[in-house]
């Protein structure tokens, strides 16, 4: 049988209004950046959920594993001076 | 030291991967496609996700039969609409699929050449319009409920994949209910296609749900792994409970003649299923078996010259401006 | 003619274009080359069924007799069928298909553009749309053209063979007639649609790298509801159930 090929696979993400973040919806089977959001129109859009798409080659992403968890995210567990509660303002302190 | 040079051998190392691996699914933790996770476990969630894609995409089958033959514009464009959504199923859960490192070009391979399966209901012909009632109110009916309990299987991308079909899903049941409603309160030729319908495809729902939990295969163990989450019986008692219901507001008969209110349980007890009649299907010898699959294989292969010329424009980088 | 008796005629006219196209497209569904393409095709053919759907019911809106846009769709035969011969025409393989759909939704862009600015309200709503409707089909559609035109030699002599057997159904949709006539002035000049066409289309063939007919043979009718033979196939699978079960509701 002859080598099948069901298109490159891409990442799909959606802005649902505008000023929100992207969000990953899901992926989908493209040749081209033009088909790729058009696929992604036709897929994750059906029901009025998109107002910008981005589509991205999945062979572009670069991820973490789950062997660089502990290194990557672990360090930042102790560093609790990064929030605002960690601070003690004096009684009757306002709008800090 | 004994201790110490068992503890590092093979079996044992296994062993605390694998008590790991049961720990976070115990904790309900959700698999993501990186982590580690048992060979078979990899091969059952795989398995499972590509069956339901399969299921869902040769789905279109029957129900696409009717399509140009719809009896109105509005029935016309909710079939339309719902028959797209079984597409895009199949693609959130070939996509879901894929991220255990096997493309769809392989999965759809596995299908053509028979190591795949997909759900025997679609092995069943769409003989009238009913039928287009019945498939949204009793195959879907299952499927939701099935697909409701697996929206917290422990396979993370098979559980997102299940959320947002659920979602999309819950227009299916109500417009096959629809159908049967609007023929049921129709003439009389309508009333007999609707029961006809029903006869035809209560059992094969019934069906859908796989073999009595103490005859099932791989149930066990995908319970122990939360990929299944609930057993077959449990499920297919969940759907007979609320579908009788529905079935007897509108006038239908449910073809069971030992179907009986069990008052100890509070649920319905049926008569016993046909299962020669699933193998049977399950085995390649339903009415629609190989018509369903020659569908697939030669729209996939007539497609095959589209897929290259596409590739081949990439590969050329031409602009459309 | 009335004026009001030629809208009638053309809502029925755009309505049943949109109708025919809808049923084609919807052919392609579990026949797709790909599942993506499959949902693209199914998304078209649903604009163009929801648009069949407002023309007839802004048609029977100015001729109220108690009929509905199903008892336009479903009770109606070949010879009151007004849709352009384009429409009807088989779907073929995956190039026929988005050549005709190229040449069809490129002719409804620029009518549309054209009808939004008309001074019945009515129409220009339905038109304004439409239009972002079937903008949509055409780049959809040119964009697979271009792609079969650079794509393999089989794809290129696809898309040419394509081309080569639709071209002498294009005229047909810039005919004029009667109902034409008596709305100048409200609905565009079919023949100034056809000019602004021929350089859309000619610039999209130049981009494919592909050609027209050397013939420029022509057959018409489709506006006088004189059809070829395949819209009477189409109408049996249609309107199968509301001829089997006459007056019954679904």
């Amino acid at each position: 049988m002859e080598q099948d090929n069901q298109l490159p696979l891409w990442e799909v993400f959606i802005q649902k209004n505008n000023g929100l973040p992207f969000k990953h919806e899901g992926s989908i089977h493209a040749s081209d950046a033009a088909m790729a959001l058009q696929n992604a129109r036709d897929i994750y859009t059906r029901r009025g959920e998109g107002r910008t798409i981005w589509v991205v080659p999945s062979s572009a992403i670069a991820a973490t594993t789950v062997e660089d968890e502990a290194e990557f995210f672990d360090p930042s567990d102790d560093k609790i001076y990064r929030h605002p509660t960690f601070y003690v303002m004096p009684e009757g302190a306002k709008q800090i | 030291m004994s201790s110490t040079i068992e503890q590092n051998s093979p079996t044992t190392v296994m062993q605390e991967r694998l008590d790991q691996f049961q720990a976070r699914i115990d904790a309900d933790e959700k698999i993501e496609p990186k982590d580690w996770m048992p060979e078979e476990y990899r091969k059952t969630v795989l398995r499972q996700m590509s069956q339901h894609a399969h299921s869902e995409v040769i789905g279109m089958q029957p129900e696409g039969n009717w399509i140009l033959r719809a009896p109105c514009l509005r029935a016309k464009k909710i079939l339309l609409a719902k028959i797209q959504d079984e597409g895009g199923h199949g693609l959130y859960l070939y996509s879901a699929a894929e991220t255990l490192g096997t493309g769809r070009e392989a999965l759809i391979e596995s299908l053509h050449n028979g190591k795949a399966k997909y759900s025997s209901i679609f092995n069943y012909p769409t003989l009238n319009w009913a039928d287009i009632g019945a498939i949204g109110w009793l195959v879907d009916g299952a499927a939701i409920v099935n697909q409701v309990s697996l929206q917290r299987t422990s396979y993370g991308p098979y559980a997102r994949a299940m959320v947002r079909i659920c979602k999309e899903e819950s227009f299916h049941q109500r417009q096959g209910y629809e159908i049967m409603t609007t023929m049921m309160r129709g003439n009389s030729a309508q009333k007999e296609m609707a029961q006809d319908a029903m006869n035809r495809w209560w059992w094969p729902a019934l069906m859908m749900f796989g073999p009595h939990d103490k005859d099932s295969a791989h149930t066990q163990q995908s319970m122990q792994w939360r990929i299944k989450r609930e057993s077959n019986d449990v499920l297919r008692q969940r759907f007979i409970d609320k579908t009788i219901d529905q079935a007897h507001l509108i006038g239908l008969t449910i073809p069971d003649e030992q179907l009986k209110y069990n008052e100890d349980t509070k649920h319905w007890d049926i008569g016993p299923i046909n299962w020669d009649e699933f193998w049977q299907v399950v085995g390649g010898h339903g009415l629609c078996n190989e018509q369903r699959m020659k569908h697939h294989i030669r729209a996939h292969q007539d497609g095959q010259w589209v897929r290259e010329a596409a590739n081949a424009f990439a590969q050329k980088q031409i602009s459309f401006n | 003619m009335e004026t009001q008796q030629a809208l009638y005629q053309y809502a029925v006219r755009l309505g049943d274009n949109s109708l025919i196209m809808a049923q084609r497209l919807a052919e392609w569904c579990s026949n797709g080359p790909i599942l993506e393409e499959d949902l693209a095709l199914t998304n078209a053919a649903l604009d163009y069924l929801g648009e069949a759907e407002n023309y007839y019911n802004y048609a029977l809106s100015l001729e109220p007799d108690g009929r509905t846009a199903d008892d336009l769709a479903y009770l109606r035969n070949e010879r009151q069928y007004y849709n352009c011969l384009l429409a009807e025409q088989p779907n073929g393989d995956y190039a026929q298909t988005m050549v005709k759909l190229a040449l069809f939704s490129a002719y409804l862009k620029l009518l549309y553009d054209a009808l939004s600015q008309s001074t019945d309200t009515n129409l220009s709503a339905l038109a304004s749309k439409s239009l972002k409707e079937v903008k949509y089909h055409f780049r959809h559609s040119s964009e697979w053209m271009i792609r079969f035109g650079h794509g393999t030699e089989e794809s290129k002599s696809r898309a040419q063979q394509a081309i080569y057997e639709l071209w002498r159904f294009t005229s047909d949709m810039f005919e004029t007639t009667a109902a034409d006539a008596t709305l100048k002035g409200i609905v565009p000049d079919p023949a100034s649609i056809q000019s602004e066409w021929n350089s859309v289309i000619n610039d999209l063939l130049s981009r494919c790298g592909l050609k027209k007919p050397e013939d420029p043979y022509q057959v018409k009718g489709g506006y006088q509801a004189k059809h070829t033979e395949h819209l009477g196939h189409i109408l049996c699978e249609l309107q199968f159930l509301q001829r089997a079960y006459p007056g019954a509701k679904w």
